[in-house]
Parts: structure tokens; C-alpha cells; sequence
């Protein structure tokens, strides 16, 4: 600053400087081109070669989905009709439609079913997923599955009456007793649902289905996406709350319980989840008494909650892992009790961190839904592989079917998964 | 530390220490494993009185509080509080951490709730006060403390000081009988400091009985009516703070204001 004693340093402005645009290579497109994709000789040349592969990938998918056939019956007609040109054969999901989504037994005139409990599974979702609608839609969200369960499988309505009255009863219970004794409350519900469960099944007449409003569907009729949708639903719905009572029950000061936890989650994460399904098609009978016939659909079920609580009960410990222990101490500290300071506390703390990992579980699980075919079920992949890849019509269409079952889990999973991001956003607290 | 200058004029008219005992402790003994942490402590607290225990990081200090609401088990020796002995029956615990309130070094506020919804939850819950009762009595409390117009925020947007006010508030919507304060002011900034001294000489002023952890020795000096020195899990010494400041009794109690107060 030599210069400075000669210069004078008095300064004053003669005007206001008019303001001018920036110079062009300093905004919009050519600012983030070069930013982003010129920036450097190796940056540049990553550019072309991604643009070339780009290119070649485009060149050759585009003119095959969109030279793709959409009315034909056959894979020959298919062919016929494209006379060597490249272009895929859709045709074989415009005429198996009903096939991939509802399985090929499902009763045709019993379409709006499962179409209507699909509808009304969105409205019992939204008050679970978005906490900002009115609570009492929950009230509608409770009863749903005794609906879905009504509409899909139909038979007598008793059916789900019995289940709903049991389930009502027993939460009954809870409420009265559980509050001075938790076990007590909880044991002598189970003891109240099942007792109401026998007398009401007892009374409701063998007939009673036969001509019941809407005609009864087996289980074994069930299929195609739909089913993959039945399954990731009830599993995800049950394995959310028995992850959360294994990983409290993994921290529990009982001993006993301590174990049964422990050894429960050790053993299913150590199996495979194939291994499992085939225990339930073919061992798990052996556990029930010899005339019941438990139901494939409910064994399956079974073993993918325990299978996935299993590993939702890790990720929730590490949630309740990384709470610090002044949370714990302070809600004791209040007088709060041992159920009010999970509740209120520290759960709703430990989920939130454990929302990538249990949603990571939950896609998981829906995409497994599809090892069913392993054991016979005919879910979506069941039927590709089955009746319509081994049909005179249709064998061999490879690309199109399997890509379109991509594109159905695709389209769910991305939902889950943008749903959980939004979720994180809108359960931060710490900064706004 | 510093010896905090207070500027105003402490109000002891209320500062009555009545003949109620607030806290019995007799004979207590707590072992960490094999480790010896609490020995042989026999304390007794009346209604009102506001006592601060000093000591080394590692004498029991914090433990001996901490014992009172049953944060920590103690193995021998009893301990009653307001009338009501601690044991391992769950509804005695419960019943006593809701008339003692605490205060913690870390806040511990709860980061998801709202200041609002921190300082209601308890009384909603465990006092089964209605809802608006609970809201307009933390509203009070907030004020108190002095920060009624962060009710909304949540917690983690305060600064350390309003966070411990919070801490106060929350504790006192509960309305208990008697506060515990562990290290209240260890983790703040000096400046947030004074703050949250000033709440809690409010609360003496108006009759609480006080038992403060805390380093604060200019807080002890004029708001305490009995300063408990504590090292090696006993208590050494307890006097009337000027007593125990100008004429420390035990070569220990001598070394440890000489280092504390001695720059």
C-alpha cells in the first residue's frame, strides 16, 4: 500500500451505477454446462463418452418399445405383424391383464373386490401416513382389514363380525386391566379373543357361506400382483408393531423375556427366508392340531412377519440405542411411567431415527413377497413363470413380462421410499 | 469457578425453613459393583431450606441426588422423601419423582416436543390435568422463566441458557415440593450462566426447597442456608455458608476452596 500516500484516499461517488446484465458464459445454460459438464479435459470427456453410451442405449430400446405390438394372441402373431422389424410384444400384457394382476383363478365377475378394497386401503393408509388429517379416520383404518379381509376372500360376513367383536372385546380388556397390571391386561385379552373366536366360529352355520352375498374365494385362488400387494401390506402392517415389542422386549431388565427376544431374532436372521417358506408350505402344519387346516395364505404371512420383524426389531434397537440416557432419565425423572415414557418418548425418538432402516426392511420384504412362487403361489412372478410363460401363446416373451413386473415393484417402492424421505423432512426438529 | 457476582438484592422474606423435614436420609450406602460410591450418609433437609453440595468431580455428589429420586438404587440405609420411603415398590418411585422435580446438566428436554408440549406432557399425563389447565400453568411457568414466546419453538432451536430454563419450568409445572439441580450451569456458556442462576434464586425466593450439585460458589454463598462439602463418597463438612467459606473446619475442605476460589 506504498502508493496509498501518493494517491488520494477521499473518495466520492458521482452517481448511482446502472445495473447491467452478467456477461453470458456467467448465467443459465452455458454456466451450468460448463460447470457441470466441461469443467476440466477429463470432465469433458467423461461427457461424450456418457453421451455416446446414452445414445447407443436409446438407439436401440426406444425403436423396441415403441414399434411394440399391442393387439395380437400369439407371440407368432406378434411376429408376424412387426415382419422382422425390432419391436416388442406388449400384446402379451394387454391379453394376460387380468392374469398378472389377480392370478388366474380369481373369480372374473369378483374383479371390483379386491379393485374396491385396493381403493379403500389407500383411505385407511392416509391417517397412519399423514398425521395431519383428523384422527378420527383412524377409526375407519382399524376396522379396514376386517373389510379387505371380507371383500377379497367373500364368504359370510359373520366371519370378520366374530373377528372384529373378539378383537374390540379384548382391546376392552386391555383398557381395563392392563392398566394396573400390564400382563394382566394383555394375557387376558389374548384369553378373551380367543374364547370369543371359538364360541363364534362354533355358532356361525357351515352353510352360512355357501350363499352368502358375495361368493367365498379360497386362498389358493388368490394371485398375480394383487397377492404380492395382500402379502407386502399385512406383513409390513404386522411386522412394524412386533419389531417394536421385540427390540423392547431385547432390552427388557426380565430375563426370561430378555431371551425369548434374543433367541427369537438371532434364529430367524440366521435362516433363509426360502428356508422359512417352505417350513410354511409344507412343516408348519405339523405345529397345528392335526384337523385345523391353517390357511397357506396365513402361514406365509406368518413367516415373512416373523422374518422381517426380526430385522425390523434390530434397526429399531439401534434407534433406541442412539438415544441419549438423559432422555430416559428425565422422562423418570417426571414420574412418568415405564409404557408413557416409551410411548411418549422415547419410541417416537428411536422410530424417527429408524425410519431409513425400516423402510429399507419394508421394500425389502415387498420385493421377497415374489419367493411365494418358490412354494407354488401364483403371485405376479408365479405367473409369468407359470401359466403364461408356459403357454403355447406366449412362450418366450421374456423381456416385456419381466420388465413390467419391474416396473409395478418399481413403481411401489420408489412411492415407499419417497414417502420416508418426505416423512424425515417433516419430523426434523432440530433446525428450521 | 467464579465467584458469580449477584448484582440485586436477594429477597429472603419467604426463605423461611420450616420444621417439616422434606428429606430424611439415614445411614445410606451405595456401591457401583464393588465400588464404594455413597458411604455411610445421614442427611436431613426441612421444608424451604436450600442447600448446595460442593465437592471434587467423582466424591458422590451427583449419585447422592440422583439416589433421592431413584435414578440410581440405593443398597443400604433409607431414604424418605416427603413423608414417603424409597423402596423397590414401583408406585412409591413414581409417586416421589413426582413431587421432586430435577434438573439435569444436559437439559434432557425432549427434542421432538415443543416447549410447550415439554413442560405439559408430565401434568397431562401423570397428574391427569386437563389439557388447556396444563398449557395456561406452563404458560405461567414460561414466563417465570422468562421466555414465554419461545413456547412454540422445539428445543433444539434455544440457546443452551433457555434450554435450562425450559428444564426449570418443565420441573416446576409439576409443582413438586422439592427441586434437585445436578450441575445445572456446568454445560452453559458463562454468559448463559447468569441466567439461569437468576431463575433459580427466584425459586428460592419464593420458599423452594433446593438441593443444588453445582460449582457456583457465589450462589452458594448468598442464596444457600447450608453449603455440604462431600469427597470420597462422605460428607466431609456441612456449615452455614459463611462459616464454611471464612472458617473451613477439615484440611480437605481447606484444599478444595483454595483451589476453586483461589484466582
Amino acid at each position: 500500500m506504498a502508493d496509498q500516500t501518493n494517491n488520494p484516499i477521499a473518495f466520492v461517488a458521482d452517481g448511482n451505477i446502472p445495473e447491467s446484465p452478467p456477461p453470458a458464459r456467467e448465467t443459465g445454460v452455458v454456466k451450468w454446462l460448463r460447470e457441470n459438464l466441461f469443467s476440466g479435459v477429463a470432465n469433458t470427456i467423461l461427457t461424450v463418452l456418457s453421451l455416446i453410451l446414452i445414445y447407443l442405449l436409446l438407439k436401440n430400446t426406444l425403436p423396441w418399445i415403441f414399434n411394440g405390438v399391442w393387439n395380437a394372441n400369439s407371440l407368432a402373431e406378434c411376429r408376424e405383424i412387426l415382419a422382422g422389424k425390432t419391436g416388442a410384444c406388449f400384446a402379451v400384457l394387454a391379453e394376460r391383464w387380468p392374469q398378472l394382476i389377480y392370478g388366474f383363478k380369481y373369480p372374473v365377475d369378483a374383479y371390483w373386490r379386491p379393485n374396491l378394497a385396493f381403493i379403500l386401503m389407500l383411505v385407511a393408509f392416509a391417517p397412519v401416513l399423514f398425521f395431519d388429517l383428523p384422527r378420527k379416520l383412524l377409526l375407519f383404518t382399524a376396522v379396514y382389514p376386517f373389510i379387505a379381509f371380507w371383500l377379497i376372500w367373500g364368504g359370510s360376513i359373520l366371519v370378520p363380525l366374530v373377528a372384529l367383536i373378539g378383537c374390540v372385546v379384548a382391546g376392552g380388556v386391555f383398557q381395563k386391566f392392563g392398566k394396573n397390571s400390564f400382563a394382566a391386561g394383555f394375557f387376558g385379552a389374548i384369553v378373551v379373543a380367543l374364547v370369543i373366536w371359538n364360541i363364534g366360529g362354533a355358532l356361525i352355520p357351515e352353510s352360512a357361506s355357501e350363499n352368502a352375498w358375495l361368493s367365498p374365494v379360497p386362498s389358493r385362488d388368490l394371485g398375480g400382483f394383487m397377492l404380492n400387494m395382500m402379502l407386502g401390506v399385512t406383513c409390513v402392517s404386522l411386522s412394524v408393531p412386533l419389531g417394536i415389542a421385540l427390540a423392547l422386549g431385547r432390552q427388557s431388565n426380565m430375563p426370561l423375556i430378555k431371551w425369548v427376544c434374543v433367541i427369537f431374532i438371532e434364529f430367524i436372521r440366521g435362516v433363509p427366508l426360502i428356508t422359512l417358506l417352505f417350513v410354511a408350505s409344507v412343516m408348519l402344519a405339523y405345529f397345528f392340531p392335526p384337523d385345523s387346516t391353517v390357511d397357506l395364505f396365513l402361514r406365509v404371512v406368518i413367516m415373512i412377519t416373523m422374518f422381517s420383524a426380526a430385522y425390523i426389531a434390530e434397526v429399531i434397537r439401534g434407534g433406541l440405542a442412539a438415544l441419549p440416557r438423559g432422555q430416559y432419565e428425565a422422562a423418570d425423572s417426571l414420574g412418568l411411567d415405564y409404557p408413557q415414557a416409551m410411548r411418549l418418548i422415547i419410541l417416537p425418538q428411536a422410530l424417527k431415527i429408524s425410519i431409513p432402516g425400516i423402510v429399507n426392511v419394508a421394500v425389502g420384504l415387498f420385493k421377497d413377497t415374489v419367493l411365494v412362487s418358490v412354494i407354488s403361489m401364483f403371485d405376479l412372478l408365479g405367473m409369468i413363470r407359470g401359466p403364461i410363460l408356459a403357454s403355447t401363446e406366449w412362450n418366450g416373451v421374456y423381456w416385456e413380462l419381466l420388465g413390467f413386473a419391474s416396473l409395478l415393484f418399481f413403481v411401489v417402492c420408489y412411492g415407499i421410499s419417497q414417502y420416508s424421505q418426505w416423512l424425515e423432512r417433516r419430523l426434523a426438529t432440530d433446525h428450521h | 469457578m467464579s465467584e458469580l457476582a449477584i448484582e440485586r438484592e436477594i429477597d429472603r422474606s419467604k426463605m423461611q425453613v420450616s420444621d417439616e423435614i422434606a428429606i430424611d436420609i439415614n445411614g445410606m450406602n451405595k456401591w457401583y459393583g464393588s465400588f464404594h460410591v455413597l458411604r455411610d450418609i445421614n442427611l436431613t433437609v426441612n421444608q424451604g431450606e436450600r442447600i448446595v453440595i460442593a465437592g471434587p468431580s467423582g466424591s458422590g455428589k451427583s449419585t447422592l441426588i440422583r439416589c433421592l429420586n431413584a435414578l440410581e438404587e440405593h443398597q443400604q440405609g433409607s431414604i424418605v422423601v416427603d413423608g414417603i420411603e424409597l423402596s423397590n415398590d414401583l408406585k412409591n418411585i413414581d409417586k416421589i419423582r413426582s413431587e421432586v422435580g430435577m434438573v439435569f446438566q444436559h437439559f434432557n428436554l425432549f427434542p421432538h416436543l415443543t416447549i410447550l408440549e415439554n413442560c405439559t406432557l408430565a401434568p397431562i399425563w401423570v397428574r391427569k390435568t386437563p389439557k388447556k389447565e396444563a398449557e395456561e400453568r406452563a404458560m405461567h411457568f414460561l414466563e417465570k422463566v422468562k421466555i414465554p414466546e419461545q413456547a412454540d419453538k422445539y428445543p433444539g432451536q434455544l440457546s443452551g441458557g433457555q434450554q435450562q430454563r425450559v428444564a426449570i419450568a418443565r420441573s416446576l409445572c409439576m409443582m413438586p415440593r422439592i427441586m434437585l439441580f445436578d450441575e445445572p450451569t456446568s454445560a452453559l456458556d458463562p454468559e448463559m450462566i447468569k441466567e439461569v442462576l437468576d431463575t433459580m434464586i427466584e425459586l428460592a425466593e419464593e420458599g423452594m426447597t433446593m438441593l443444588c450439585v453445582t460449582h457456583e460458589m457465589g450462589f452458594a454463598r448468598q442464596v444457600a442456608n447450608r453449603v455440604i462439602f462431600m469427597d470420597a463418597g462422605q460428607i466431609v463438612e456441612q456449615n452455614e455458608p459463611e462459616e464454611f467459606f471464612n472458617n473451613p473446619k477439615s484440611e480437605r475442605t481447606k484444599l478444595f476452596l483454595s483451589q476453586i476460589l483461589g484466582h
